[in-house]
């Protein structure tokens, strides 16, 4: 078997034999389903949509993404069983590809669970099903763009509180980065193009206008990129703590 | 065959293995021996592939670690300090991952299995959470995950630290078993060990190697070699007598028990001599002994030397 498909195999073994799983999905779903119909009105909104559903994922995923992500590399370092992983016959961004799959599977499982709102809204009224399964790839980029940044800060540190920290707040900027409040703060201090550009890597702009159901090209790329740019990242880490 | 040349490796100033080169070769077990803190793990982990060398190299069975990682891990059976292994899988899940990453055919992972499973007596234990196991148990966990897929290079970092003496027995018997055809590399501290397993020492201290020698050759320089020790319970055994011996150099007298020994000028062998001697004079000994040298006295001797130099 493939090294890489031996390592997904076992952190998700690893996930359901202990009890992270669990904690994880059902706050995961119990959170999404109080986000959408409270805070996002669903019933009081009046349209056969999953927007408020939608539009809570960034914020979950800050809370929820960075919780998965903290221990890959972060445990392994701690309990010594780095060292076990690292003789085996394995390249770093095998072993890295391999754990970061097992963390995006995992979320995606999770997002599947959803599946009762969408049966919900198809009850209820006749949705643009294009639209709700635009949403659902945005959303599972969008954890796969989170977790690849937690892989890349738990090879950073030893400390799963540190790497869950850490990857909480590069998170956080990353969503903000084109919220118009940020902008209006930042114009003037500014060059207009760096602003631009920083714009351009919000996280919930992209993510905001796949969910809309629009597949433009650009915004897959921005969480292809994204996640490969962090991984990469990663394995540097990983390559650097290994060489004096 | 594992080679290492010139293997360094620095943190910052402190030169955890200083130029390191040695050889082993296959039917050998290598024992690298050193006090605490001498560098023994660091240059295992950089043969591992788990550190990358500062400078120099190791080869395991020809493959450069530098150059050919995978092709060096491959060959190699590891077993690190401590035995890590996934804590929450049974024994049978954390085996076949082992299996998986080597990537080992499906029949071949089987009869490769059982003949480890049995080897290593787990059969009771493998669906079993290795966190729930003894030390004991997961040692031999550890031991069962380096010899899955039979590799013709095994190294094994303190493979017994923190067994007990049965334990102890039962690994170091295994590692013999296997030790024909293989070439196996053992770091210890355990001078009892180098006795009972390997074929050939390698001394280190402060990661620069003193001593690359038989354990044999290693007791021929210790004072003790070729000395006779004796003792003659409520006889007053007269030590100028044996003192006139033309081949006696010195002797000691035990203060705690009275055991006498008696050491040879260089290159004499005085057990015939001193034996006549005691005859001549009816004295009655209870039992008398050629010593073959102490090595842990070699090795005090050899690692502290090295310490007051650096």
């Amino acid at each position: 078997m493939n090294p890489v498909m031996a390592v997904t195999r076992r952190e998700l073994r690893s996930y359901f034999v202990t009890p992270v799983a669990y904690v994880f999905l059902v706050i995961f779903l119990v959170l999404s389903g109080i986000l959408t119909f409270y805070a996002g009105d669903f019933y009081g909104r009046n349209q056969a949509d999953l927007q408020p559903f939608f539009v809570m994922h960034p914020w979950l995923y800050l809370l929820l993404a960075p919780a998965v992500s903290m221990r890959i590399w972060a445990e392994e370092s701690k309990g010594g069983t780095l060292e076990l992983l690292l003789s085996l016959p394995l390249t770093l961004a095998q072993a890295m590809l391999g754990k970061f799959f097992a963390a995006w599977l995992f979320m995606g499982f999770g997002l599947l669970l959803t599946f009762p709102i969408w049966i919900t809204v198809n009850y209820l009224g006749s949705p643009d099903n294009g639209v709700i399964l635009a949403g659902y790839l945005g959303s599972w980029l969008m954890a796969g763009s989170f977790l690849a940044i937690g892989a890349c800060l738990s090879a950073v540190t030893q400390s799963q509180v540190v790497a869950f920290i850490l990857t909480m707040v590069v998170c956080f900027l990353l969503i903000l980065a084109g919220q118009p409040q940020v902008m209006d703060f930042l114009q003037g201090s500014m060059p207009r193009r760096l602003l631009n550009a920083l714009a351009h890597l919000s996280m919930l702009r992209h993510f905001e206008a796949i969910a809309r159901g629009v597949l433009d090209l650009r915004d897959l790329l921005y969480f292809v990129l994204s996640i490969a740019t962090w991984l990469i990242a990663g394995v540097l880490v990983l390559d650097l703590k290994r060489t004096p | 065959m594992i080679e290492t040349e010139q293997l360094t490796r620095r943190y910052g100033t402190l030169t955890a293995v200083d130029a390191l080169s040695f050889r082993a070769e296959p039917g050998q077990v290598l024992g690298l021996l050193g006090p605490n803190g001498a560098g023994k793990s660091t240059a295992m982990r950089m043969i591992a592939g788990f550190l990358a060398p500062t400078s120099g190299t190791a080869r395991v069975c020809g493959h450069d670690v530098r150059k050919e990682p995978t092709k060096a891990k491959r060959a190699l059976g590891y077993l690190p300090e401590g035995a890590p292994s996934y804590g929450e899988l049974t024994v049978r899940e954390f085996l076949t991952f082992i299996a998986r990453m080597r990537g080992l055919p499906r029949e071949r992972a089987f009869l490769r299995f059982d003949e480890v499973v049995g080897r290593l007596q787990l059969e009771e234990v493998l669906d079993i959470c290795i966190d729930t196991l003894s030390k004991g148990l997961r040692r031999r966990v550890g031991l069962a995950q380096a010899i899955l897929h039979d590799p013709p290079v095994l190294m094994l970092d303190e493979p017994t630290d923190g067994l007990d003496p049965n334990q102890k027995h039962t690994v170091r018997q295994l590692i013999d078993a296997m030790a024909r055809e293989r070439t196996i590399l053992i770091s210890t501290h355990l001078l009892e060990e180098v006795h009972a397993l390997c074929n050939r020492v390698v001394i280190i201290a402060n990661g620069r190697l003193l001593a690359d020698a038989t354990p044999a050759e290693l007791e021929g320089r210790s004072r003790y070699h070729g000395a006779v020790s004796f003792s003659a319970p409520g006889s007053g055994v007269s030590q100028e007598m044996l003192g006139r011996l033309p081949q006696v150099a010195s002797i000691e007298v035990d203060p705690l028990d009275g055991r006498i020994t008696v050491f040879p000028r260089p290159g004499e062998r005085i057990l015939e001599p001193v034996e006549t001697l005691l005859r001549q004079q009816g004295l009655e000994v209870s039992e008398i002994q050629l010593e073959r040298g102490r090595l842990d006295e070699v090795f005090r001797q050899i690692t502290i030397g090295s310490e007051g130099r650096a």
